[in-house]
C-alpha cells in the first residue's frame, strides 16, 4: 500500500518526500522525535519568555540550591538559575548547528557534484582530500584547532565545516557517479545542456532528499561537537551558557550539587535521542530499502 | 589480493602524506603567530626572535615543510617545550594507557552487544527485541562526555561503587581493572548499541541464506544452526566497524581521560594545550592520526582477505 502511496505522488509530479515525511510521522518513535525537536526548538526561541531570569545573573547568596519553585532545577556555583541557562543553553547550540550545517551543505553539494562530474584525475585528487580530512581523529583535529584559532563559538563552527563537508562532499559525489550515465541526463547533456544545468535541474533535485535526511541525522551529531568542546573549554566563552560548559561546572563542583550535571546533560540526551529517532523515521520512510530490520 | 594491498597502502600512505601536509599548513599559514602561542602575549621581542631562529622559523615555508617532513619520518617529532624531552617519547609513553581503555570499550561493546544484536535476530518482532532496538538508538545517540559524567555521578559519587580517578596502582592488575571499570563503558556504551544493531542486521540476512535453509532441512537443532553456521558469518561486519571504531573511541576516550583524571593520549593533549605546550599539541595528533589510519588500514586489509568482493571494489 505504501509503495502504491508513492507512485502516485511521483505520477501527480509532487516530490516523493512530502509522502516520506507524512509517512515518517506515522512511526510513533518519530512522533516522539518530533516532539522532542519540536520542544528544543520552542523552549529555545522563547527561552526569555518561559524563564524570568537572566541566565548570566549571579546571586552569590543563593549557590548550589536545588530545585524548588522559585528555581525549577536549583542555581549553579555563582547562584546562577539552572533552568534558565539550560534553556537558554539550547539556543547556543541551535546557533552553532544551523549555519554550520548549511554552509557544510552547501560546500558538500558543490565538491560533491564537481568530484562526480569532474576529470578523473580531479575526482582522485578530491577524494583523497576528502578521505585525509575525515582521517583526522575528530577530538584531536579540533583540538589542535582550538589551540591555533582560539577558542569560540567560530572555532566550533569551522570545525564542523570540516568535519561534515567532506563527508556529505563523499556521498553526493557517489550519488552524482551513478546518476552520470542515467538516460535522462545523458539526454539533456545530448542536446546541449550546460554542465550547470545538466547539475542543477537533472542531477541535483534527484540527490537533495537523501543528502537532506542525512542532515538531520547530523544535527545531532552537531550539536554534541559544540556541547563536546564547550565541556573541554574550547567553545563558547563563559559567562555565556551552552549545555557543554554548564555539565563541564557539573563535572567540577559533583560532588557539592547533582543539579549541575544533570541540567547539561539532560538537555544533549534529550536533543541527540530526539534528532536521531526523527532521522531514523524519515529515512525509513523515505527508503524502506535502508531498513536495518528488513 | 596482493593488488589490493598495494593499492590500499599507497592510499594509506598518500593520506598520511596529506594529513602531515594539512597538520604543517595549520602550524604555520593559518594566522596566528607560532611563537606567540608558544610563548605568550608577554615574551620580549628578542625571546621571539631566539626562539624564530631555534626552531628554524625564519627560514622559507618550503624549507620548513621539507624539514618538518623528514623529520617526522625519521620518527622526530620535536621537542617538549616544558619538559625538553622528545615529543615522541612522551606519546608512546601515555599510549599503553588509551589503547587499554579502547580494549576495554571493545569489550563492553562485544560481549553485550554481540549477544543483544543475535537475541533480536532470533526472537524478531518480539517486545524484548524492540525495546532492544529503541535503546541501541538511544545509547548510540548519546555523547560519550555525558555517559562519563553520569557514570561518575552515579555509580563513584553517589553510590561509590568505583573510584572516580586515576588508572588505579600501578603493578596491581585487579585494582587497574577497577578503575577501568566506568571509563571503558563511558567509551563503550555507544558501541554497545551499534554493534547489536549491526550483529541483528547481518544475522537476519545470513538466516535467510541457502546453507542455513539447508542446515534447517536436514534437521539440525536451532542452537547449532545459530551458533555454528550463523553467527560466525554474522559477525564479520563487525571486524570492519571494530576497525572504524577504533578511530572513535580514540575521541571518547579523550573525553573519558579527561573526566576520571586517568593516564593516556588525550590527557596528555589536553594537558598540553592548556599549557601551551604546541609540539606535544601536534606530535600527538600526529601519532593518534598515524594509528587511527593503520587501524583502518588493517580493518579493511583483514575483511578484504574475507571476502573476495571487497577487493575488486578498489580497482
Amino acid at each position: 500500500m505504501s509503495v502504491q502511496a508513492s507512485d502516485s505522488a511521483v505520477a501527480l509530479g509532487r516530490a516523493p518526500g512530502w509522502t516520506a515525511v507524512s509517512r515518517g510521522f506515522a512511526d510513533p518513535l518519530g512522533r516522539l522525535g518530533l516532539a522532542l525537536v519540536l520542544l528544543l526548538l520552542l523552549t529555545a526561541v522563547f527561552a526569555d519568555v518561559i524563564s524570568a531570569y537572566e541566565p548570566t545573573k549571579m546571586l552569590p547568596r543563593d549557590r548550589f540550591l536545588g530545585p524548588s519553585y522559585e528555581h525549577l532545577l536549583g542555581t549553579d556555583q555563582l547562584g546562577r538559575d539552572l533552568f534558565s541557562r539550560m534553556l537558554h543553553g539550547g539556543r547556543v547550540a541551535l546557533m552553532v548547528a544551523f549555519p554550520a550545517i548549511g554552509i557544510s551543505l552547501a560546500l558538500g553539494i558543490f565538491f560533491g557534484l564537481a568530484s562526480g562530474y569532474a576529470p578523473k584525475w580531479l575526482d582522485n585528487a578530491l577524494l583523497l582530500l576528502f578521505d585525509a580530512i575525515r582521517s583526522f581523529p575528530t577530538v584531536m583535529l579540533a583540538l589542535a584547532l582550538a589551540t591555533i584559532i582560539g577558542p569560540s563559538l567560530q572555532t566550533v563552527v569551522v570545525v564542523v565545516i570540516l568535519f561534515s563537508a567532506p563527508a556529505y562532499a563523499r556521498i553526493i559525489r557517489t550519488q552524482t557517479l551513478a546518476l552520470r550515465s542515467a538516460e535522462f541526463v545523458l539526454a539533456s547533456v545530448a542536446t546541449g545542456a550546460s554542465i550547470w544545468r545538466v547539475l542543477g535541474v537533472h542531477v541535483l533535485p534527484n540527490i537533495i532528499g537523501p543528502i537532506l535526511i542525512l542532515v538531520s541525522m547530523d544535527l545531532p551529531v552537531v550539536i554534541t561537537t559544540e556541547a563536546g568542546m564547550s565541556f573541554l573549554g574550547l567553545g563558547v566563552r563563559p559567562p555565556t551558557p551552552s549545555w557543554g560548559s554548564i555539565l563541564n561546572d557539573g563535572y567540577s563542583f559533583i560532588r557539592e550539587s547533582p543539579w549541575l550535571a544533570i541540567a547539561g546533560g539532560l538537555p544533549i540526551i534529550i536533543t541527540t535521542i530526539g534528532f536521531t529517532f526523527l532521522g531514523e523515521a524519515l529515512r525509513d520512510a523515505y527508503d524502506p530499502k535502508l531498513r536495518k530490520d528488513g | 589480493m596482493l593488488i589490493y594491498a598495494v593499492n590500499r597502502l599507497a592510499l594509506a600512505w598518500a593520506i598520511v602524506v596529506v594529513v602531515i601536509a594539512v597538520l604543517f599548513c595549520m602550524i604555520y599559514v593559518i594566522p596566528g603567530d607560532p611563537v606567540r602561542i608558544a610563548l605568550g602575549p608577554l615574551a620580549t621581542p628578542e625571546m621571539a626572535a631566539s626562539f624564530r631562529a631555534k626552531m628554524g622559523l625564519d627560514q622559507p615555508v618550503w624549507v620548513q615543510f621539507t624539514r618538518f617532513f623528514l623529520g617526522i619520518l625519521q620518527g622526530d617529532l620535536g621537542r617538549d617545550i616544558l619538559s625538553n624531552r622528545g615529543v615522541a617519547t612522551s606519546v608512546l609513553e601515555q599510549l599503553p594507557f588509551t589503547l587499554t581503555l579502547i580494549a576495554g570499550s571493545m569489550l563492553w561493546a562485544i560481549a553485550i552487544g554481540i549477544p543483544l544484536g543475535c537475541y533480536g535476530a532470533i526472537h524478531r518482532g518480539s517486545p524484548v527485541d524492540r525495546i532492544i532496538g529503541v535503546l541501541s538508538v538511544a545509547v548510540i545517540a548519546v555523547p560519550s562526555f555525558v555517559v562519563a559524567v553520569y557514570a561518575l555521578l552515579i555509580f563513584a559519587v553517589e553510590l561509590g561503587w568505583f573510584p572516580a580517578i586515576g588508572a588505579g596502582r600501578r603493578g596491581e592488575p585487579l585494582n587497574q581493572l577497577h578503575h577501568l571499570v566506568l571509563p571503558s563503558l563511558a567509551v563503550g556504551l555507544g558501541w554497545v548499541g551499534y554493534l547489536a544493531r549491526v550483529v541483528r542486521a547481518s544475522m537476519l540476512e545470513v538466516m535467510g541464506e541457502n546453507h542455513i535453509r539447508t542446515a534447517r532441512a536436514f534437521g539440525l537443532p536451532r542452537r547449532t544452526i545459530v551458533y555454528r553456521y550463523a553467527l560466525p558469518i554474522a559477525v564479520l561486519p563487525t571486524i570492519t566497524l571494530l576497525g572504524i571504531g577504533i578511530g572513535h573511541m580514540l575521541s571518547g576516550a579523550v573525553f573519558a581521560e579527561i573526566v576520571f583524571a586517568r593516564p593516556g593520549v588525550g590527557k596528555l593533549v589536553y594537558d598540553a594545550i592548556n599549557a601551551r605546550n604546541y609540539p606535544l599539541v601536534s606530535g600527538t595528533v600526529l601519532i593518534t592520526t598515524g594509528f587511527y589510519v593503520l587501524a583502518t588500514l588493517i580493518a579493511d586489509l583483514f575483511v578484504a582477505g574475507l571476502d573476495p568482493r571487497v577487493r575488486a571494489s578498489l580497482r
